[in-house]
């Protein structure tokens, strides 16, 4: 039963992450070709990569909208949670429902309603219009996140405070959001991977400057080649290195 | 500086809950005063309206002379030691005794002195770089205290503070915060539901009971003179003996006592009261048969059953020295007692 138990680990990760595994492999393929047989290792299409301009300028548009709309959707989610956490508001039971709801509705559909909403309003697509798809579709889990994780604790805290001369500003800033601290860094940088390689939202909203996403689906228009293999790589990389920066500093601190 | 409180009628509820019924109480500046009462008795609802964080459905709040029952608890000279202490579990207990001073605008370096001064005030003056998880229960207690007196409000608001005390720090505790608030001066407004903890350190105790006060007055007063059934029992155990009052005598199940009163009433008498040794100015209370007794270490408790009513039973504290034997009989008297209107 051991052996069975530990088999199905294997397969269950070999599923997970061999065609992860594959697609780093052949990115040090050194051919055109990013199929077996392997030859290498070489580096010369992450040479290529780092060398393209319109790649390394989604990279950064990428981490821009990332890091931005991440921002904004913590923010508003913050304030959200601690609203309906702390306060009896008519209807809370109906603005939780409509805060959450997002989270239900597939991306095409938020991605086709502002794409029309825009229109209406005469707003030109850019970088920005895909900075707020990728706040509405964040809202949701960083509310979620923060809603989840106030207690008595922070409550009674924020009692003492204003017991103490603090205003609702500076119980917020000062006692609440200190107190919150791993889950807001837990769900800023979920928040972050979610925006990082969102394609639908990103793709639709946007139109001259873009996220990375959709330049390497431009890339991959125009066939296989060991460069969307890099790029995915550098992806993957960011998203890893995200994870460990999770592990170091929210889930250390939450051991503690 | 501390500052007088004065209520006047306050009347709170909650739903169809009624837990302040008509409240009115002054606590002059510098007192000790301890609300004392059960669980439900609205003495925690009184602390949490003379602090801000609730409104009266009617009444006021007077603080110093000014009225504020409608001010917001940042914006009154109250602070509250809370009874799950509320400290601040991100910032060094220096920040978290400091914090209240910070809210006012002190400059840092003032005000790490004070907050070096307050911890050192509460027996902690090594403390001031370490952290609230770091402590014990009763060094986050001396922490909390610090931080409400740190910035010298003129009323301390105390909600059951010794609560989550074992009963030997909880004694220690009450002894400091008796000398704190001498050393302060500032007017102190203590919830317990411990009357012995009321007593240790009270300037006067306020007895609660269905949201309204059923008597107030120095310990000694409130323990010796109750001024109510409710308060006579709540301070600790006392023998109720139901009688009928007719002008210059009451009339019991141990007889014709020479006692004034008038209509249904109680006369209280507090067991370490009742003696069996004769002397002058006592009680008589006639002819008794001892049914049990046990050392206490400070004194026997005896139970005693009148042989004028069998089925009465009489509590007794008599001395280290006594040798009460089951079954023997003694004639009993009390040096003190209390009659009071009504009955149990």
């Amino acid at each position: 039963m051991r052996v069975l138990s530990w088999l199905y680990l294997a397969l269950m990760f070999g599923f997970i992450f061999l065609p992860v595994a594959v697609l780093v492999l052949f990115s040090f393929q050194d051919g055109r070709l990013p199929v077996p047989p392997f030859n290498g290792p070489s580096l010369r299409w992450y040479v290529e990569v780092l060398g393209d301009r319109r790649l390394m300028s989604g990279l950064m548009n990428s981490l821009i909208v990332a890091s931005l709309s991440s921002a904004m959707a913590l923010f508003l989610g913050f304030l959200a949670a601690q609203g309906l956490a702390r306060y009896r508001l008519p209807g809370s039971v109906l603005m939780r429902a409509a805060l959450i709801a997002p989270l239900t509705v597939s991306y095409l559909i938020i991605a086709l309603g502002l794409m029309s909403l825009y229109q209406r309003a005469g707003i030109g697509l850019s970088l920005w219009t895909a900075g707020v798809g990728h706040v509405v579709i964040n809202l949701p889990l960083c509310f979620a996140i923060l809603y989840a994780s106030m207690g008595e604790h922070q409550r009674s805290a924020e009692r003492a405070a204003r017991d103490l001369g603090a205003s609702e500003v500076q119980v917020l800033r000062l006692i609440t959001a200190p107190m919150l601290a791993p889950s807001m860094l837990a769900a800023y940088f979920l928040a972050f991977t979610f925006s990082w390689d969102e394609f639908i939202i990103a793709y639709l909203l946007t139109r001259f400057d873009v996220t990375l996403p959709v330049e390497i689906w431009a890339l991959l228009r125009s066939g296989l080649s060991p460069r969307a293999n890099a790029i995915g790589s550098l992806v993957f990389l960011v998203s890893v290195g995200v994870l460990i920066i999770m592990e170091l500093t929210v889930f250390r601190r939450v051991r503690r | 500086m501390s500052a007088g409180v004065e209520l006047r009628d306050l009347r709170m509820s909650f739903g169809s809950f009624t837990a302040l019924d008509g409240v009115s109480l002054s606590i002059a500046p510098g007192e000790f005063v301890v609300l004392l009462g059960p669980s439900g008795c609205g003495k925690t609802t009184l602390l949490s309206i003379l602090g801000g964080f609730l409104t009266p459905v009617a009444g006021e709040v007077l603080i110093g002379g000014r009225d504020m029952t409608r001010i917001a608890p940042k914006d009154r000279p109250t602070t509250t030691m809370f009874q799950d202490y509320a400290l601040f579990p991100h910032m060094s207990l220096a920040d978290n005794v400091a914090f209240g001073l910070r809210m006012r605008g002190m400059a840092k370096r003032e005000r790490r002195t004070r907050a070096q001064e307050m911890l050192a005030l509460v027996g902690l003056p090594e403390a001031a770089d370490r952290y609230p998880h770091e402590l014990s229960g009763g060094q986050r207690q001396r922490v909390a205290l610090a931080r409400a007196l740190a910035v010298d409000p003129q009323v301390l608001l105390l909600d059951e503070p010794l609560g989550a005390l074992d009963l030997k720090l909880r004694r220690q505790m009450q002894d400091e915060l008796k000398a704190i608030q001498r050393r302060v001066g500032t007017t102190f407004v203590h919830v317990t539901h411990d009357q012995e903890e009321a007593m240790a350190i009270a300037d006067r105790i306020v007895v609660m009971n269905a949201g309204r006060i059923a008597d107030l007055g120095p310990p000694r007063e409130v323990y010796l003179r109750p001024k109510s059934l409710f308060s006579a029992a709540f301070m600790g155990e006392i023998n109720q003996i139901p009688g009928e009052g007719q002008g210059k005598a009451l009339h019991t199940p141990l007889g014709a006592l020479p006692l004034a009163a008038n209509g249904p009433a109680t006369l209280c008498i507090r067991p370490e009261a009742i003696t069996t040794a004769p002397g002058p100015d006592l009680l008589p209370l006639g002819p008794a048969r001892l049914l049990e007794s046990a050392f206490f270490g400070t004194h026997h408790r005896a139970h005693f059953a009148p042989l004028a009513a069998p089925d009465l039973r009489l509590t007794a504290h008599l001395p280290q020295d006594a040798e009460p034997q089951p079954g023997m009989q003694a004639e009993l008297h009390a040096r003190a007692h209390v009659v009071l209107e009504g009955r149990a």
